[in-house]
């Protein structure tokens, strides 16, 4: 395996805003690597970085071997990117943007008229190739701009919150379609995303982000094993009583996140029973118990304390996207 | 080369397809060369420049078309920052100048056909092109006031967030440019503290050389018309592709 990506010290400032904080990480060649994180993390500042878009405040990253700082012209030749934020022409045709970034990549004529026919086939905007793109759905647009950012056969591959905003059909769609892409291309795919789900099922490793600083990266796998088993939540309003309580030594950790006690151990199934009778017995008020298996979230939560909004967020992040493509 | 060719071909489809752009750009010079070219042909009689108005008013609109219409193309990058496919072009292999140069070309290339349609407009209430070189002469005119301008609408541009400050420059800007170049009366005619200010404006060789080029006669020397507005073209050129360079997303 090669690298594609290296990183040290990776620093962004915005004034006094530390944007991205002193990060640092190895990308291998064909994996795919994602970034999760809340708003204003720092991903979207970090990707932008690697693609030479923003200059680093310290720090040094090299994208296959070209230093991001010192071989711009480099590092853009061998990356491909699909922006958070919309970036076509929205009154030139689907063809058209797409010939149009053909050019820019100096692609000759007859290969590129084949690659934009294979690559709209593939995103199922064919039919639509000769309509201009001010008439394309949310989710038809971020359809092209994915055939687009391919359209070049980049090396490396940014996509930044490349699902945000589809219907899950098309999620699911895509996420299918960008992991054939890595293993038959051996394309490294480094994607953003605050949807747990997406990083879970799709990423090989995971950096998961906060406050600019990377706090825990691994595969999902030893990410989810890495906090201690079964999650068990109790809602209660005596969760302060309760967490002095539940003392037993197959307790791994216990958390306390708004009136929800967090109890993290294996074999839940086991124990469950044993922890209601404790609770019983000092007359504790029990709302509700659930068991579930550790995700992404309970990761994220054991790490920082709180959750990844995610439901509002999305709807807040369509809101923004929207604003920026009308105003004027 | 070929970089430079891709920027200008996507402002040529664009510019096809904006019916009511290109309706709109040449309006505004058609209506003044109607109602003042009318209203004022009887009113006002130019010495040395013949007894016709219109004849002479013609030149000076169709640099008015070619001045609003460049500014507008150079300035419409803010348009592409804004919906983001800035982005997709910075992001490419390809050098700031390329795209610069490109746009620019594009920005003239759009200005220069918006020129011809008023020139044409023109023959039909008087203008008759002296001979092809006249034309061509007139032409040359017309490409460097637009380079000069869509550089500069680049460059105002490059520094500008949004189109809220389109309106001021457009007023204490464009309007001044406009007004003061000749492009209405004759420079002569103005007041002697304000001719020299006159001198000051490129826009009044540009105007200058396309009446020479029309008509046959001119108060500023074709080969004079020619260094400045040559001249202007050029540096605003470098100041785009300098500011232009430093432009942030
Ligand atoms: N151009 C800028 N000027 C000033 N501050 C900025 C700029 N770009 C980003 N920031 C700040 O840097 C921080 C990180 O932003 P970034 O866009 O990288 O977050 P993100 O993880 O991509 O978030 P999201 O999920 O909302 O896209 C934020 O606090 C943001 O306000
Ligand atoms: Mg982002």
């Amino acid at each position: 395996m090669t690298t594609a990506i290296v990183v040290q010290d990776l620093t962004k400032k915005f004034n006094e805003l530390v944007a991205v904080n002193h990060i640092s990480f190895e990308i291998q060649q064909g994996e795919i690597f994602g970034f999760l994180g809340p708003n204003g993390a720092g991903k979207t500042t970090t990707l932008s970085m690697l693609a030479t878009m923003q200059q680093p405040t310290s720090g040094f990253a090299t994208v296959q071997g070209k230093d991001i700082e010192k071989d711009q012209d480099g590092v853009r030749k061998a990356i491909g990117i699909v922006f958070q934020d919309q970036s076509l022409d929205e009154e030139l045709t689907a063809a058209e943007n797409m010939d149009f970034h053909g050019r820019l990549y100096r692609i000759p004529p007859e290969i590129r008229k084949q690659r934009i026919d294979e690559l709209l086939r593939l995103v199922e905007l064919h039919e639509r190739k000769n309509d201009i793109v001010k008439t394309f759905s949310g989710g038809m647009r971020r359809r092209l701009e994915i055939a687009r950012g391919l359209l070049h056969h980049p090396s490396v591959l940014f996509l930044d919150e490349p699902t945000l905003g589809l219907d899950p059909q098309t999620r699911n769609h895509l996420w299918q379609y960008i992991a054939t892409l890595s293993k038959e291309k051996n394309i490294s795919i480094i994607l953003t995303t605050h949807y747990m789900e997406e990083a879970d099922r799709l990423c090989d490793r995971i950096a998961i982000i906060d406050h600019g600083t990377i706090i825990a990266l691994d595969t999902p796998d030893n990410l989810k094993n890495g906090i201690g088993g079964d999650i068990i939540t109790i809602t209660t309003p005596e969760f302060e009583k309760a967490s002095k309580i539940l003392t037993e030594p197959w307790i791994n950790r216990l958390e306390i996140y708004n009136d929800e006690v967090r109890i993290s151990l294996q074999n839940a199934e086991q124990h469950i029973s044993e922890i209601i009778t404790i609770l019983n017995k000092h007359q504790i008020t029990i709302t509700s118990v659930s068991i579930h298996k550790p995700t992404l979230e309970d990761v994220f939560l054991s790490y920082t304390g709180k959750k990844i909004r995610e439901e509002e967020s999305d709807k807040k992040e369509m809101m923004r996207r929207h604003l920026r493509m009308r105003r004027h | 080369m070929d970089i430079i060719y891709t920027i200008w071909l996507r402002n040529m489809i664009r510019y096809m397809r904006s019916k009511s752009r290109i309706i709109g750009s040449i309006s505004m010079p058609l209506f003044f060369l109607l109602f003042l070219g009318f209203g004022l042909n009887s009113v006002v009689n130019i010495p040395r420049l013949g007894e016709n108005y219109i004849q002479f008013l013609i030149p000076g609109m169709v640099a008015m078309s070619v001045l609003f219409t460049s500014v507008f193309s150079g300035i419409q990058i803010i348009w592409d920052k804004q919906f983001g496919f800035l982005k997709e072009t910075l992001v490419a292999p390809v050098t700031r100048l390329e795209i610069m140069l490109g746009q620019t070309f594009g920005g003239a290339t759009t200005a220069v056909i918006q020129g011809i349609m008023i020139m044409v407009i023109s023959l039909f209430v008087g203008l008759k092109v002296q001979s092809v070189l006249g034309f061509l002469i007139a032409l040359g005119f017309m490409v460097l006031i637009g380079i000069s301008f869509t550089a500069f609408g680049i460059a105002i541009a490059s520094r500008m967030e949004d189109m809220t400050g389109f309106q001021l420059i457009m007023n204490f800007v464009i309007f001044p440019i406009f007004g003061l170049s000749g492009a209405l009366f004759p420079i002569s005619s103005l007041p002697s503290w304000l001719s020299p200010v006159t001198m000051f404006d490129p826009l009044t060789y540009g105007v200058e050389g396309i009446r020479y080029g029309l008509t046959g006669t001119s108060q500023i020397s074709p080969i004079m018309s020619l260094l400045v507005i040559g001249g202007f073209a050029c540096a605003m050129t470098v100041i785009g592709t300098f500011l232009f360079r430093k432009i942030s997303i």
